[in-house]
């Protein structure tokens, strides 16, 4: 650590080169950490999954109903500790640009399945008290500053509105606390009899259905003993594990995975290339420096270690402020729209502090080697 | 002439010098190719979308929903409704009727062939209409569907992306089966990421009674949609919205190439400025090691203008040359490329093409003029204010 000096010494010769080297690093580190965030927004959905959670649908599709009376059917079935049926309302609040998920649910029920969601008790008991009540999460209650106590008002262009009235009418009753790290916080839950009794046509119907099971070991029997509950019925079932129906979605949208870490390998290539180019003239404009360290006594392993100690130095500033800021606007959740919950995972920032480290290796390696070899006799000669 | 002439020689020096700063010139011009790669590709994506989804092929077709639904799922009509707008003033008329196609849109599971997870794949129940109305369906295997059997006919996007699609196959959707007879191209438009069947059949299918979702009809000339407009919106029996097919097709891909412009475009921007500042090192690094030779120019008495020229000159060159690179290779990559993805407005796959048009090559290579020419700047005037004698004495 003596040598830390004659580091940043080396770094300072000339400025503007280490500057720019370092926000060439910056960058190429800000938008993996990016990247990583939008790849985890759209696929993050599988990795907080619950192990001991099924989701029963429709068979056909997502998009068919089934009938409310598969509740108390599927809650018959063998290792089934609770279910929870959910239905999607898509309200709209005054533009369909606001776009949020809106939901109906048995409280009880919802709550019991879904235990990462917290509610203070008095809150849950209003819900359960006001047949238009909802709880909203705080990322939409932050999104158009509402409080609890406000009355939303919403339309649903899939379900019309209530009989004589120009739109839905809800009470917010109370607010939830994801207790999962990433999990989204922005749906609006409301009351399924409010829901049912409102509609003018198609009651008696839900969406889905969230099981929960006593054993995650059966999960799959369990998924299959339903299936089988409801086969050759008009209305067959498909139920799986909540992180396969997660994984579902991300993979329809395309292949996100491949196509991230495509991008992220032609910006890193570029960003080594940058520092190694920068390291090979920094070494070589100082030959004769190396030579009299060299001759006063530095060992040649020690000459490679402050070396590559300086590209390190390099590509780990820019790569950690780089990641830093990409942790600080994915925390902002800039697209609600469209991702609702952005997260940069820790994991993701580990391996990105990681690269930076190896970036600085390999990229400082080549000159390092060089400047090791040199022999001092010819160092000093050199012009 | 004095300094044109002098712009050239120093230009033309320089440019000749470049092999000697091999690795750093590699280094930006790696850089932009780079950059411009990622951009082309991305916004081939969106350009592609677009693509698929304004090649509607008629311009005079109308699409009719119920009021305040955004899109075919949200909206419900009554056979009594269909039957009231199919006989409304400007659509077209033919001997067996008039060109209107009552529609059912709903989705069913297929698997993606590229990875075989399920996909969600729209299915169209059609009126006998539906292909007089379009103008732009073809068979290109098989033959049309009958009415009244429980027979489909498959895009063909649909049938590249979605398994289980070939002519003779069944698909078993629920406790239906229906025989695949043919697959069918509609110029390109979003028609072909659909699979279509007659709608009297989809109806019991789906428990959906005797309604339907949207009308599509034939206006009698491109003129007629306003008059055609104005006899829904006035008739008091009807909650309608009547769109133009184009416009409707618009607004159902804003979303979808919104998400993917803003992620695209946000991205490039990041690495434009990392190629930035690539460019603007490699382009220090170069003054920096030429000082005696600028100073010396300078001492024989070229003017300080032609010397910040020949700085621009080399990076512009070698910014284009990056460029170039980039958007052939975007080119030969990505051209043609076919995807699917999901839309949302329609919860649906949309089949489409990477689309490298010639708009957004031009685009690519003013880019990297663009990063060349800032990359340049300002190591330009400092090789300019270089003070001639300690410059020379320089080692």
């Amino acid at each position: 650590m003596k040598f830390l000096s004659l580091v940043i010494a080396n770094l300072k010769r000339k400025k503007l080169r280490t500057v720019l080297t370092v926000l060439s690093a910056f960058i190429a580190f800000l938008l993996f950490g990016l990247l990583c965030a939008l790849k985890e927004g759209l696929m993050g959905g599988v990795n907080i999954a619950d192990a001991d959670r099924l989701i029963v649908r429709h068979k056909v599709t997502l998009i068919q109903p089934l009938p409310e009376s598969y509740e108390t059917r599927i809650g018959r079935i063998p290792g089934v500790d609770a279910v929870a049926v959910q239905s999607w309302f898509g309200g709209i609040y005054q533009d369909p640009k606001n776009f949020f998920a809106t939901i109906p649910v048995k409280p009880e029920t919802f709550l019991d399945v879904y235990r990462e969601f917290k509610v203070p008790e008095d809150q849950k008991q209003e819900w359960l008290r006001t047949r238009n009540g909802a709880l909203v999460g705080p990322a939409t209650m932050k999104r158009f500053g509402w409080k609890i106590g406000d009355t939303v008002p919403l339309t649903s262009p899939i379900w019309g509105q209530p009989k004589d009235q120009s739109a839905w009418e809800f009470k917010i009753v109370g607010s939830y606390e994801a207790t999962k790290k990433g999990a989204d916080t922005s749906t609006f839950y409301f009351r399924h009899d409010y829901f049912d009794e409102g509609k003018v046509e198609r009651k008696g119907l839900i969406g889905w259905a969230t099981v929960r099971v006593k054993n995650p070991d059966q999960a799959a029997a369990i998924a299959k003993a339903i299936d089988t509950e409801f086969e050759n019925s008009p209305y067959e079932t498909k139920a799986e594990p909540e992180g396969a129906f997660a994984a579902s979605f991300a993979q329809q949208v395309g292949d996100i995975g491949t196509i991230v870490a495509g991008v992220v390998s032609a910006v890193f290539f570029t960003i080594l290339l940058v520092a190694a180019n920068t390291m090979s003239q920094a070494v070589r404009e100082r030959t004769e420096e190396i030579g009299v360290l060299k001759a006063m006594g530095f060992t040649n392993g020690l000459v490679l270690v402050l070396v590559l100690m300086e590209s390190c130095f390099i590509a780990m500033l820019g790569g950690l402020v780089g990641l830093g800021l990409a942790w600080m606007i994915a925390s902002s959740d800039p697209i609600p729209t469209i991702i609702p919950t952005l997260n940069l995972p820790t994991r993701d920032v580990i391996t990105g502090a990681l690269i930076a480290v190896a970036l600085g290796l390999i990229a400082g390696a080549v000159p390092a080697i060089q400047a090791m070899r040199l022999q001092i006799a010819t160092a000093l000669r050199r012009n | 002439m004095n300094w044109l002439s002098q712009i050239f020689a120093i230009v033309s020096f320089s440019l000749r010098s470049i092999p000697q700063r091999l690795g750093s010139a590699i280094t930006a011009a790696v850089g932009i190719a780079g950059v411009v790669l990622v951009l082309t590709g991305v916004l081939a994506i969106s350009e592609g979308i677009k693509k698929t989804l304004t090649a509607t092929g008629a311009p005079d077709v109308a699409v009719v929903l119920r009021s305040g639904s955004d899109s075919e799922m949200n909206s419900g009509l009554t056979r009594e409704e269909t039957r009231l707008i199919a006989d409304s003033p400007g659509i077209a008329r033919i001997d067996r009727g008039p060109l209107a196609s009552a529609e059912l849109f709903v989705i069913i599971d297929l698997p993606k062939r590229s990875t075989n997870t399920p996909a969600n794949v729209p299915l169209r129940g059609v009126g006998a209409a539906s292909f007089d109305v379009r103008g732009n369906i073809e068979m290109v295997q098989g033959r049309r569907f009958e009415s009244g059997k429980n027979e489909v006919i498959v895009g063909a996007g649909a049938a590249r992306a979605f398994g289980g699609t070939d002519v003779g196959k069944s698909i078993k959707i629920g406790q239906n089966t229906w025989q695949v007879v043919g697959i069918f191209t509609a110029g390109g438009g979003i028609a072909e990421s659909e699979i279509w069947t007659d709608a009297a059949v989809l109806q019991p299918a789906y428990n959906r009674g005797d309604t339907f979702q949207s009308v599509y009809a034939k206006l009698n000339s491109s003129g007629s949609f306003n008059q055609f407009k104005d006899a829904l919106t006035t008739n008091p029996q009807l909650k309608t919205l009547v769109k133009p097919l184009s416009e409707f097709y618009a607004d159902q891909s804003t979303q979808v190439t919104e998400f993917i412009t803003t992620i695209g475009v946000f991205i490039s921007v990041l690495m434009a400025c990392g190629a930035l500042f690539g460019a603007l090192n490699t382009m220090y690094g170069a003054v920096s090691s030429r000082t005696r030779e600028i100073s010396t120019l300078r001492a024989l008495g070229f003017g300080t203008l032609p010397v910040i020229i020949s700085v621009l000159a080399e990076s512009v060159v070698l910014a284009l040359i990056g460029g170039a690179i980039g958007a052939a290779a975007a080119w030969f990559a990505f051209d043609g490329f076919q995807a699917s993805t999901l839309n949302w407005a329609t919860f649906s796959q949309i089949t489409f093409a990477f689309a490298v048009t010639p708009q957004l090559l031009v685009q690519a290579i003013v880019w990297s003029a663009v990063l060349g020419l800032l990359g340049g700047l300002f190591p330009a005037i400092r090789a300019a204010r270089l003070p001639i004698a300690t410059a020379l004495r320089d080692s």
